[in-house]
This record gives C-alpha cells, structure tokens and sequence, in this order.
C-alpha cells in the first residue's frame, strides 16, 4: 500500500502549488477605440504593456494634464502649450514658460501618438515613448521650470490626487513614473479620425473638385510630392514619423535630430509632422517660421535651401522647388485643409470640463 | 527502502529520455534568407551611408542614403515541377537595419530542387489585390493615379552633377506605369530571382547578395544627371530599372 503515497503524495504537492487568489485592486480596461480605417490599414497602436489604458488612469491624465500643479509656481499646464482649440498645440510660435522665458521650437500638436510605431518624440526624437516624453516639460527651465521631487509632493499633499492615484494604479504613493503613466494614458486617446478627407474615404462626403486636384497634386511625384513623407489615403497618419531636413536653411542654427545622435548625417533634420488639423496647428515647422500654409507651399515650390543632409526627396533645389502653378498650390491648400478634424478638436473628452 | 529504488529509477530514466538529440536528420526544413549587400564586392551596409564614396558606370559619384526593397513569393522548385511556394514577403530595410534576414514560417521537404526563386517587389496579384497594414504604415504604397499597389524598390543618396552640385537621386523602382493618355497602361516590372539547384539535407541559410551598383550598370548605363528624380511616373525608366535589376542578386553560399 505505500506504493499509493509515492504517487498521491507528489500530486497534491502539485496541486498545492496553484496560485492562491488574493484580492487586488484592478483599474477599469479601457482598450483604445482604433478607427476602423486605421485598423484595416496599419499596424496596430503602441501601447506599453506596463501602461495600459484604463478608464481611472485616463481620468487621472487628464486631469493632470489641465492642472498647473505640475509647474514650480502653479501657473502653467501641459494645456497651456497644447491647447485642444490648437489640435493640443501652441498658436504662439514659441511657447513662454512660467519664468517668461521662450524656446526655439514650436509646440507639437498632439494627436494620434499611439501610432508613432518607433516612439521617438519631439521634433528631434530625444524622447523614446510616450512616458518619457512627459517628463521633459515639467524640469525643462524654459517651461514647468520644476523639480519631480516638488511635483510629487504637492499631488501627495493635495486632497484629492492621492486618491485618483489609488484608482487609477492602486497605490496612493505618488510618483513621477505614475504622474508620466497617466499624463500618456490620457495623450494616447487623443485619436484624430473624423477629417472631411476621412468621410471622404468613408463614402460618406464628396471632396470639391478643387480638393481633389489637390490630392493629385499631394500625390503626384511631378508635382507636390508630399506623399513620401506625409502619408496618404493609405496611412491616415499623414505622417512617417521620420525625420528629414526640408530644405529650411543653408545653414543650422539648430541641428536637431543631429544634435541628439551626434550624427553629422542627421543635422538639420526634424520629424515630419502630421498634416491633420492644419487649420489649427500654425504657425507651422518645428521653429513655427511660416505663418500660414501659404508659405508652407511657397517654401516647398520655390524656397528651398541647399545643404549637405538635405533630403534627396526635397527635388529641383536648384530651382528653388518644385514650381507649383498657382493654382495647383490654391488646390493643394484646399486639400490640406480637408485633413483638419473639427469633431477632434471640440471632443468633450479631450477638453477640461 | 527497496521498493522506493524502482520508482526512483523508473522517474530518473524517464526524465532523462526528454532530451533533445543531435542525431536527428529533418525531413522539413526551415529555410532562411539573409540579404548582403556590396557595391561592386565591397560591402555596404548602413554605416557607409551618407558619404559619397561610390562611382557608378557613368561615372558619376554618388552616396546612399537610404535602401529598402521588396521580395516575396519565394518559391522551391522540383525537376518534374513540384512546386513548394513559402508565405509570405519581407521588405529589406538597410537604412534601419532591420528585415535582413528573412525566415519564412513555412518550411520545405528536404531533397534536391531544381530552382530556387524569389521575386523581386510583388507580381500583380500581391501588388493589387491585397491590403498589407505593415507597408502602408510604413508609407510604401504607390499613389493611385499611377495604379496603386507599392514600391519595389527606394534607392536614395546624393550624387555630384554635372555642374559639380551634390544633388539628390530618388531611384524608386515600381511597376513600370504609363500615365500620359487617357487610360494607364502598364509593363511588368517585378522579376524573378532565380537562385539555381540546391539540395537541401537539413535547415538552411541563404545567403544572397545584391550587387548595388548593378542598378546603374547592365545593360543600361544609368546617367543621374538625365535620370535623377521624379521616376515613378517615367514608364522608360522603370523598364531600365527592371533590365538593369537582372544582375543585381546572387547566391553567395547556403549553410546547412
């Protein structure tokens, strides 16, 4: 009979080794919602398994998001320089920080950020993933001008936060990874989908005929050329996410993308921006030079300027550009305007109600 | 005391019989490809970019920027016809270095095939009836007006012209479209790669190597000064890119 223990013994033993079920708090899921147009034509969005997307997390972002708490005199939100009326951006060509002080970049527009599939953020791509990004502005100098240290203990002090914490992660302890998880949360459902460009693809609006000769000038390698770059009605991101050197300047004030990989390949490159919600986002280029999108187009048909890491896409530098006619720019503009997203930009959930 | 010996023994031996052995000869095989790249025998990869340092037929210097092309539909071939067709297609990315080498998830029986086959970009079934989220994500499609479907190939750098300016050169290879009537009409441009008879014993490694200067070279020989940017829409060009891109690859080796 003992010969029954050798072998009921060691399977209890196993099956005492089940995980025991103890009770921990889990926040709401709340999958991003993917239009279905990006669905069916790119990749999925990023979402980091360490931070995925819950309803008290995206909550907590936003509302951190919206609060000046996070500035070292409590003036200053990320809103402030990414305001929803902008597409989350700044219509001020510099933003000025809490000491009054300004930098040489644009503000970039937020939207669609899941989709920046190798993660590299800013215009010069210091930043990998969305968490990291955050945390730039709140110590930057010529922004939040503050300390993680302070941040966090004046949300652990507030009456309120520490609780949104506990729901929103499970923990009531406070700190800047967690303030960075949620701030992403929140930027990652900023989804920009509805464009008249979109329904037009949808079948359910009809582009003007000047719109659509403005698509084929956007599309047409003889032509506009845009596509290479800034996407097309196969990428509704309208952007590749890459950088490039536009032809801006013969010479860098600003390496940019150089700056950050010590490549002198990369100087005066910087990321390709999104051409959705133009009609919200000027002034435009990553030091916001242009005023309009007028001169946007005048620059690429005849304001080229040469240099050594000039993108070989960026044609007839000699000739300034690609000499669009005027009407063929007047079309041109007509279509970009179509990608703008008026549903996005007044989207209550995007807003600080 | 003695009866626990048994069972001991008996556990022991059968945890030891779980072991991989060496021994075993394959009867499907894993196949891989790995894609090398050369200017004429010296070896490109990306940190020889941006630099101008090579000379094509013509004569002219140029530098890469950026290279990345399409191949699909690998295919094993048997003398009496028995064709073994391997899913999928990899888009070679050497700015990035990624996609270089390339296993399919089908694998092939072991045995002796007459042809060994890829194709260069997507023949027009791949190219126009199937929506690939991967490439468009990537911004590889091809406009509509000039057909849809995708690129084949993005060759890019900076060459110096004819009046000593560093210019840049989009060598995009596509299917070869002419947009100049009322209706397009087209010329095939994809091509097959035909890698020649292998016997394949066990898991194999290919290695394939694409001769970049080739795309300039055999038989036309490619002036940039003429033929530099906007090419998509030139149908004569991408006949020269299909002609010239008969001698681009070759089988260096496969280890098995």
């Amino acid at each position: 009979m003992k010969w029954i223990l050798y072998y009921i013994l060691p399977f209890f033993i196993c099956i005492s080794c089940s995980n025991e079920s103890v009770d921990k708090y889990v926040p709401t899921p709340s999958p991003l919602q993917i239009p279905p147009f990006f669905q069916d034509n790119i990749l999925a969005p990023v979402v980091p398994i360490s931070n995925p997307q819950t309803v008290e997390g995206i909550a907590l972002g936003k509302r951190l998001f919206f609060d000046p708490i996070l500035s070292a005199d409590n003036t200053q939100a990320c809103a402030d320089c990414h305001a929803p009326e902008n597409a989350f951006s700044d219509a001020d060509r510099f933003s000025d920080g809490i000491d009054g002080l300004f930098g040489n970049r644009n503000s970039m527009p937020l939207f669609n950020l899941a989709w920046n599939y190798d993660e590299k953020f800013f215009w010069d791509g210091r930043a990998f993933g969305l968490e990291h990004q955050a945390f730039q502005p709140v110590t930057d100098p010529l922004e939040m001008h503050n300390t993680w240290l302070q941040v966090e203990q004046k949300l652990q002090q507030h009456s309120e936060y520490p609780n949104l914490f506990e729901q929103a992660f499970g923990s009531s302890t406070i700190d800047s990874t967690l303030v960075t998880k949620a701030i992403a949360q929140f930027e990652r459902t900023l989804i920009s989908s509805n464009s008249k460009f979109d329904k037009h693809l949808l079948n359910e609006t009809t582009l003007t005929a000047q719109e659509l000769n403005g698509f084929n000038v956007f599309m047409d390698e003889t032509k506009g050329d845009c596509f290479h770059c800034h996407g097309s009605d196969k990428n509704p991101l309208w952007t590749d996410n890459i950088f490039h050197n536009n032809g801006l300047d013969a010479a860098f004030t600003d390496l940019g993308l150089g700056k950050v990989t010590g490549d002198p390949a990369d100087n005066g490159k910087f990321k390709s921006p999104s051409l959705r919600n133009l009609a919200f986002t000027a002034p435009y280029m990553h030091d916001g030079r242009f005023a309009t999108l007028d001169a946007v187009i005048n620059h690429y048909s005849q304001g080229l300027q040469n240099s050594p890491t000039i993108d070989p896409l960026m044609k007839k530098v000699a000739q300034g550009g690609v000499q669009l006619s005027a009407q063929d720019k007047a079309d041109l503009k007509a279509f970009l305007l179509a990608l703008s997203d008026y549903k996005f930009i007044n989207n209550p959930a995007f807003l600080n109600e | 005391m003695r009866k626990i010996f048994p069972t001991l023994l008996f556990s022991l031996i059968t945890l030891l019989s779980c072991g991989t052995d060496n021994d075993d000869t394959v009867s499907q095989a894993i196949v891989t490809f790995n894609f090398n790249h050369n200017w004429d025998a010296t070896v490109v990869t990306n940190t020889n970019f941006n630099t101008i340092q090579y000379t094509n037929a013509h004569g002219e210097q140029l530098s890469i920027t950026k290279l990345r092309y399409l191949i699909s539909n690998i295919s094993f071939q048997k003398s009496n016809g028995d064709t073994f067709s391997l899913d999928g297609y990899n888009l070679v990315d050497v700015t990035n270095n990624t996609n270089l080498s390339f296993t399919p998830t089908t694998t092939i029986p072991t045995g002796t095939y007459s042809s060994v086959l890829f194709t260069f970009g997507f023949n027009n079934e791949a190219n126009y009836n199937n929506n690939y989220p991967d490439l468009n994500a990537t911004s590889w499609s091809v406009p509509g007006i000039l057909g849809g479907g995708y690129h084949f190939m993005q060759l890019e750098g900076k060459f110096i012209d004819i009046t000593t300016t560093e210019t840049g050169y989009a060598y995009h290879a596509i299917r070869a479209v002419d947009n100049t009537g009322t209706a397009l009409s087209f010329e095939n441009t994809f091509f097959e790669v035909d890698l020649g008879a292998v016997t394949i014993t066990n898991n194999a490694t290919f290695e394939i190597n694409m001769n970049i200067a080739e795309w300039f070279k055999t038989p036309n020989t490619w002036d940039l000064n003429v033929l530099n940017n906007m090419l998509m829409p030139n149908f004569n060009a991408q006949v020269m890119m299909f002609q010239n891109g008969q001698n681009v690859f070759s089988l260096n080796a496969i280890n098995q």
